[in-house]
């Protein structure tokens, strides 16, 4: 009994993980065809920022995929450079320039 | 043996000492001793009853070089011409050079000469001989350009060191090629050899670079070029070098080597027609010159082309008649050669059209001029040397049916004719010389000196010289046999020592010696009328030309080939670097059958696989093919990333946190220098560069692609991995078996690529800061 609902629930899991995937796969496409098609700039940091987030994700599912904790690193990091990256690219945008020079 | 060789090279080191005294006693005299000690030395050996003498020193065994010096007769006779010739040149040297020259350097390179000569002629061993070799066209470039502010000088002496080393370097390759053949190293084993060298199919190479070595040392048709324009040399070196020693250096390689090619056919056929044909040019080219040096130097070339020619026929007669004229020649043309320095010094000019008429003025240089220019024509006259050789040389010419060779056949009925027509035209230059410079018209207002008779000291030299012509004239077997017929010994071994008699009846060396003065005497009196004919030949045709051509396109030619690639194109040189990697590659692969395809060991291909992947090469071509910057630069992040996600299907967390940093730092220093990047445009380029860069790097893909492919699908030994998997946790101490590897087990790695990222640093750092410092500039 109990070896069929654990059997059940680890397939269960698989679907919605498979499912997830397939979500996440459009969603990279679709934030790629904007990525590429532009048109401006601040899109396309948007669209790598948001890039960012669903790789998160893919690595999230990865890690229940593979049933390891070793990839939660991983995430994490995601989610510091994505905010740098996006940081220092609206920095970039906005006033050209990503380190301020001192002023003396 | 090795102290009278190497005693001028030692000297030399003092000799600049000694030459800061010059003003007191001129350097020359401290010299002097040096070449007349190893005359006195080397002429003991002189003697009927002479046999070879060997000495063995070690140099470097393990190769089997060593300076191993055999002086048999043929060296006997080389060694004492140099030394004597030398002291003779260099008492003479101390007259005509002014203590106002640099006698330090003049003396140096003579005497380095000096030891090189005596090097080559002495030495046993091929390869020291060589090295000897080079060290003459050394030290005659240094005598040549001695004057080396003047243009002519420092042509001249470009060219001939061109022409020798050429020569000597083919040499050393037919030296090479003999050490090859026979296994030894030493000329008189490699003589006792001469069956296997027969043998070989080499000999055709090994006699062709050997005798191309010979023939340009010894000036021979069509390398005589040089020699005329090493006329620009002070006339003592004139007068040693290029008359008496190292233009023999070639005569003496032929004649030490002619018992191995003796018997070959084509050793006859080369080195007599060279021979000839350069007797027979030289001698008609010397007719035209108007410098003294000129006339000498085509002189010495058709001279030196009578010994070659000889030697080629290597007859008894022939053998014996060239080392007679080697000896004959040295005495005659060095006299001749100080008496043109004497009337260059004397009068201020050597065109002899600007010079007549010196008889009355200076009588003993005409006399000495007189037996020297008589000699040389080889007049029948009881007292001059130059007739004995000459009419030897006649009758080795009618006897050459010893040589039994049938390719031979044509040419040996014509070779009398030839040698009779060089004759002639020696005759006329001589009469020439003689007759231009010491009588006719007196034309002195035009000399910028007043003529007077040269010093004493300037003519001991020449006087000892034409002692020597009219002592062996007079007594032509007191040489022969005791000493010259050692050296014919050694070139050819059946050679047996007949006497040498001013008459010996009417035979046809007579009539041919006969014509020669006739016709001689006829064409030199109606010299003018005749003259037009250089016009026609050589015309405008000469192998100066040739040279001077070849060596500027050589120039003009390698700097075009150099420019049609090194353009300064980097797309250029990538083009080339990429295709010769994919066809090369491509070709050994293809050749070794090294292209593999195995499916058995395949992983199973997942969705989330073909997704990442999919989006990493509509990535990765979107970056070709975006008009944004910006876009590019954000596109490559996603390239990045989908790496950095494979990394995290594969399981491989560090190397996916490494990459996420990477790219995002990397996307950011885009970012950082984004104002200096070049703008991307639609590149306007022809549709072949654009097919050709497809073709390259769709190739180049498609290559690292198969390559990748075999490589996974041979495999020829397991992987070492399972050790690092065991043992990480045992012998580490760490459970990420990754960063085990990384501190424990390949530490070197990690500290070395440490240290690359601390040069970059370093190195941007310096880039930055050298930039904003003007000064540092």
């Amino acid at each position: 009994m109990t070896d069929t609902l654990y059997q059940a629930s680890e397939a269960l899991l698989e679907i919605t993980v498979f499912i997830c995937f397939i979500a996440i796969s459009i969603s990279l496409l679709l934030l790629l065809y904007r990525m590429i098609d532009g048109p401006t700039s601040p899109d396309r940091a948007v669209a790598l920022d948001t890039i960012g987030i669903n790789l998160m994700g893919v690595a999230a599912l990865v890690a229940i995929y593979l049933v390891t904790p070793n990839l939660n690193d991983v995430i994490l990091l995601i989610a510091v450079l994505a905010f740098l990256g996006t940081v220092a690219i609206a920095k970039y945008l906005e006033k050209g320039v990503i380190i301020d020079r001192d002023m003396d | 043996m090795i102290f009278a060789v190497l005693i001028p090279l030692i000297f030399a080191i003092f000799v600049p000492m000694l030459s800061k005294i010059k003003h007191k006693i001129h350097t020359g005299i401290f010299v002097f001793f040096i070449p007349f000690s190893i005359f006195l030395y080397f002429i003991r050996f002189v003697g009927n009853d002479f046999s070879p003498v060997r000495h063995e020193y070690s140099w470097i065994p393990s190769l089997g070089i060593n300076f191993d010096f055999y002086l048999d007769g043929l060296s006997l006779l080389f060694v004492l011409l140099i030394s004597g010739i030398g002291s003779l040149v260099v008492l003479y040297s101390v007259y005509y050079l002014h203590v106002s020259e640099r006698l330090g350097s003049f003396y140096v390179y003579l005497l380095m000469f000096m030891t090189a000569m005596l090097g080559v002629v002495l030495s046993d061993n091929l390869f020291v001989l060589y090295t000897f070799w080079e060290l003459t066209s050394i030290s005659s470039f240094l005598l040549i350009g001695y004057w080396h502010w003047r243009e002519r000088s420092r042509y001249g002496a470009q060219k001939s060191m061109l022409i020798t080393v050429f020569g000597g370097l083919s040499m050393l390759g037919g030296f090479v090629l003999l050490t090859v053949v026979t296994g030894t190293t030493s000329i008189q084993a490699i003589i006792s050899q001469i069956d296997v060298i027969l043998e070989s199919n080499y000999l055709p190479l090994i006699m062709g670079l050997i005798l191309l070595g010979a023939f340009t040392k010894s000036a021979q048709f069509p390398f005589h070029i040089w020699l005329p324009d090493a006329m620009e040399a002070p006339t003592p070196v004139s007068a040693y070098l290029h008359s008496a020693t190292m233009v023999k250096a070639g005569i003496y390689l032929v004649a030490r080597f002619s018992p191995v090619f003796a018997t070959y056919e084509w050793f006859f056929i080369v080195v007599s027609i060279v021979g000839i044909v350069t007797l027979c040019w030289a001698s008609y080219m010397a007719v035209r010159q108007t410098d003294l040096k000129g006339i000498l130097a085509f002189s010495t070339i058709s001279q030196l082309g009578m010994i070659m020619a000889m030697l080629g026929f290597g007859t008894k007669v022939a053998v014996f008649a060239a080392m007679f004229h080697i000896l004959n020649h040295a005495t005659f043309k060095g006299s001749l050669f100080m008496v043109a320095g004497i009337i260059d010094h004397e009068t201020g000019t050597r065109d002899i059209r600007r010079l007549g008429g010196l008889l009355t003025i200076m009588p003993i240089t005409a006399t000495l001029a007189l037996f020297g220019t008589f000699s040389m024509a080889g007049i029948p006259l009881p007292f001059l040397n130059g007739f004995y050789s000459k009419e030897l040389f006649f009758d080795s010419t009618l006897h050459l049916n010893e040589v039994i060779n049938p390719v031979a056949n044509v040419l040996i009925p014509i070779i009398p004719y030839l040698a009779v027509f060089g004759s002639i035209f020696t005759f006329v230059y001589s009469m020439y010389f003689f007759f231009g410079v010491f009588t006719g018209p007196k034309q002195f207002d035009k000399l910028k000196i007043k003529p007077h008779e040269a010093p004493i000291g300037m003519l001991i030299s020449p006087i000892i010289l034409v002692l020597g012509v009219i002592l062996i004239g007079l007594f032509p077997n007191m040489v022969n046999g005791t000493f010259l017929i050692h050296a014919a010994e050694a070139v050819n071994s059946a050679v047996e020592y007949k006497k040498v008699y001013f008459w010996h009846g009417f035979v046809p060396e007579l009539y041919m010696s006969l014509a020669v003065v006739g016709i001689g005497t006829v064409l030199y009196i109606t010299r003018k009328k005749w003259s037009n004919v250089y016009h026609v030949l050589p015309g405008k045709m000469s192998f100066n030309k040739l040279y001077d051509a070849l060596v500027k396109n050589v120039d003009i030619v390698s700097a075009k080939i150099t420019n049609t690639y090194m353009t300064g194109s980097l797309k250029l040189y990538m083009t080339i670097i990429l295709a010769a990697i994919v066809v090369v590659t491509f070709i050994v692969m293809f050749v070794t059958n090294g292209f593999q395809m195995e499916y058995s060991n395949l992983a199973e291909v997942t969705f989330i696989e073909v997704a990442v992947v999919a989006i990493i090469i509509i990535a990765a071509l979107a970056t070709i093919f975006t008009t944004s910057k910006l876009g590019a630069i954000l596109i490559t992040g996603v390239v990045g990333y989908g790496v950095a996600t494979l990394f995290v299907i594969y399981r491989a967390p560090d190397l996916a946190l490494t990459q996420l940093v990477i790219e995002t730092v990397s996307v950011a220093l885009f970012l950082l220098c984004f104002y200096h990047l070049p703008k991307l445009q639609k590149r306007k380029e022809s549709t072949r560069s654009k097919v050709q860069n497809g073709i390259i790097s769709i190739g180049f893909g498609a290559l690292m692609t198969m390559i990748a492919i075999s490589a996974h699908s041979t495999d020829w030994f397991d992987p070492i991995s399972d050790y690092f998997l065991e043992t990480a946790y045992k012998l580490g101490g760490g459970h990420n078996v990754v960063n085990v590897i990384l501190v424990d087990m390949r530490g070197l790695d990690t500290l070395f690529e440490i240290a690359v990222l601390g040069i970059a640093a370093l190195a941007i750092f310096s880039l930055i800061k050298l930039r904003n410092n003007k000064e540092a500039e």
